[in-house]
């Protein structure tokens, strides 16, 4: 089951954007969702989308992989464009009885899909290239300066670290106590709500005693190597920017600067 | 008539994503009714997944599995049945009890079975007797037992469903050598009693030497031989290159033979190696 879900999956590699350092493309990334949104017409909407697939393009991994990912909220996505092109005014385009299309929200509609889709594209980028150490890393250096109001930055990181790893192994975990239950007859396909939430029983309390188990493990073996906070504590691998940090640095620059003037240059859309 | 039959399955994990595997390729095999198979092979040869096709957890990529004659995928809507007469044991079974008292745990499946209580009574503790597992225990919680008595709690659950073929997926992972052998003579005892049919996973030569009819031996996903344990066993070089290895005992007779002491080596236990050896100085 657990296994087809690609949303927030690392997908090892050498592509360009793998190298980035994890803290520019977190920072990257909020810009580029910043972008999508300033963008005010067709031509700068263009702009960004297009440098976002050249970003998806760059990374070298197969564009099924971002299809599926977006096959997520694909439902999302059709639902919010078809309503869309009912609300809008403008140049009344098509009408009968109520239903009324107008230009605007025909505009509405494709502003709101290619956004979205991009949103999820880009966002994907990062997921997909950054592996959930560097990741959480990244987060927790990005957030060092709260630690000034006494926010435990390195303890919400470890957390974060912790979760991300164990989720493919709980993923597992759940489909072998799935399996184990089914072969002994457990029915967990049918019937109504009452009957469905009953038959997870078998699953869930197999499964919290040995997240239990497992918690008490980890807690042991950090303790045995004497683990005790982020306090003085150094780093395998260190983050560091270089020339393709820079790169990627300009690129964005040079785009987002595209988009304000698109922005100004060109008569902003009838919504 | 064969109670279990595979008919050229193939099985391939995450068809069309990056993580694509083939773990099995192109199997076919046919198994007796009362026979005790034993399934061996190299961590990551395909032995759990061909023992889930069997009962149905897992659906062929391609091929099809026949259960005394009828393709258990023909109704998938009735694939609990199959999994009802092909009971599994998965490895590392105690991390899937839940129940409150350990009798609860082992009469899961005949509930599902929906028999009458009477019957599930009588089934949970002769299930319970066949794995050594005694009465004062039943009313325990199992997540009371030792580590021991929850394997046996748990694999007297599949017990208890009484399936025409029962299949342990390495049950004695884990166990101390003495915890080992006590539940390999039960399995076995279980099988001479039952007359049912009985498959047994292990990576160890020694585990099921001794107690299986026939040995299914797998590599990479593909059947190598499916053959008497003396059959198997006369083939050591092969074996050892696919990084298994004969039961030690075989091993010394099959080099006392190679040096020219002309013992047997159809020979799988210490004493019939004692004997084989006392009757040559006669
Ligand atoms: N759910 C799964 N998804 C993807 N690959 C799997 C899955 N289960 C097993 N595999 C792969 O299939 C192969 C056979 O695994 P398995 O049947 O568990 O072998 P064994 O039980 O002999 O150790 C291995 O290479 C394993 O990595
Ligand atoms: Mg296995």
């Amino acid at each position: 089951m657990g296994r087809d879900i690609t949303l927030g999956q690392f997908m090892p590699g050498h592509s360009v954007i793998h190298r980035l350092d994890a803290r520019s493309k977190i920072l990257l990334l909020i810009s580029y969702i910043v972008f999508i949104f300033i963008a005010g017409n067709y031509m700068s909407l263009l702009l960004i989308t297009m440098a976002s697939l050249l970003v998806v393009l760059s990374t070298r991994i197969s564009f099924k992989m971002y299809l599926k990912s977006m096959r997520v909220i694909l439902f999302v996505v059709l639902f919010t464009g078809i309503l869309n092109i009912f609300y809008g005014s403008g140049e009344v385009l098509w009408e009968w009885w109520i239903i009324k299309i107008t230009q605007g929200g025909i505009n509405n509609a494709i502003f709101v899909t290619v956004r979205i889709a991009t949103l999820v594209m880009i966002s994907s980028v990062l997921t997909f290239t950054t592996s959930p150490s560097d990741l959480t890393d990244a987060i927790e250096r990005l957030l060092k300066p709260l630690t000034v109001f006494h926010i435990k930055v390195h303890e919400i990181a470890m957390m974060m670290t912790i979760a991300l790893r164990f989720i493919p192994v709980l993923l597992e975990e759940t489909d072998k106590i799935m399996n184990a239950q089914k072969a002994r007859g457990a029915d967990m396909e049918s019937g109504n709500v009452f009957k469905r939430v009953k038959a997870l029983i078998p699953v869930l309390i197999p499964l919290f005693v040995s997240s239990f188990r497992r918690a008490n493990d980890l807690a042991m073996a950090m303790e045995c190597r004497c683990y005790n906070g982020g306090k003085g504590r150094t780093r395998m691998r260190i983050l560091r920017f270089s020339g393709v940090d820079l790169f990627a640095l300009i690129f964005s620059l040079v785009i987002f600067s595209g988009v304000i003037l698109c922005n100004i240059y060109f008569s902003p859309l009838t919504r | 008539m064969a109670v279990l039959k595979a008919e050229n399955i193939r099985l391939v994990y995450g068809a069309g994503t990056a993580f694509e595997k083939t773990a099995l390729k192109d199997l076919s095999f046919e198994i007796e009714k009362g026979e005790f198979i034993g399934i061996i092979g190299h961590t990551g040869s395909g032995k759990s997944t061909l023992v889930q096709l069997l009962n149905g957890l897992l659906r062929p990529t391609y091929g099809k599995i026949y259960l005394n004659g009828k393709d258990i995928w023909h109704e998938p809507k009735k694939i609990r049945e199959v999994r009802f007469k092909v009971g599994m044991v998965f490895q590392y079974p105690e991390y899937q009890l839940f129940e409150e008292t350990v009798y609860k745990d082992i009469s899961f499946g005949p509930v599902n079975m929906g028999l009458s209580e009477e019957e599930i009574d009588k089934r949970v503790r002769e299930a319970a007797g066949f794995v050594g597992l005694k009465d004062e225990l039943l009313t325990k919680s199992p997540f009371d037992l030792s580590g021991g008595e929850k394997r046996r709690a748990a694999i007297a659950g599949v017990i208890a469903m009484d399936p025409d073929v029962l299949i342990l997926d390495e049950p004695t992972a884990g166990l101390d050598p003495l915890g080992r052998d006590a539940l390999l003579s039960q399995i076995s005892s279980y099988h001479s009693v039952r007359k049912n049919t009985v498959l047994l996973v292990s990576h160890s030569m020694e585990d099921i030497a001794r107690i299986a009819d026939r040995i299914l031996v797998l590599s990479h996903g593909e059947k190598v031989m499916l053959d008497t344990a003396e059959n198997v066993f006369s083939r050591g070089s092969e074996l050892e290159e696919l990084g298994l290895r004969v039961p030690q005992i075989t091993r010394i007779m099959m080099l006392l033979r190679e040096s020219g002491i002309p013992v047997n080596t159809n020979i799988l236990t210490v004493e019939q190696a004692f004997n084989e050896i006392v009757n040559l100085s006669v």
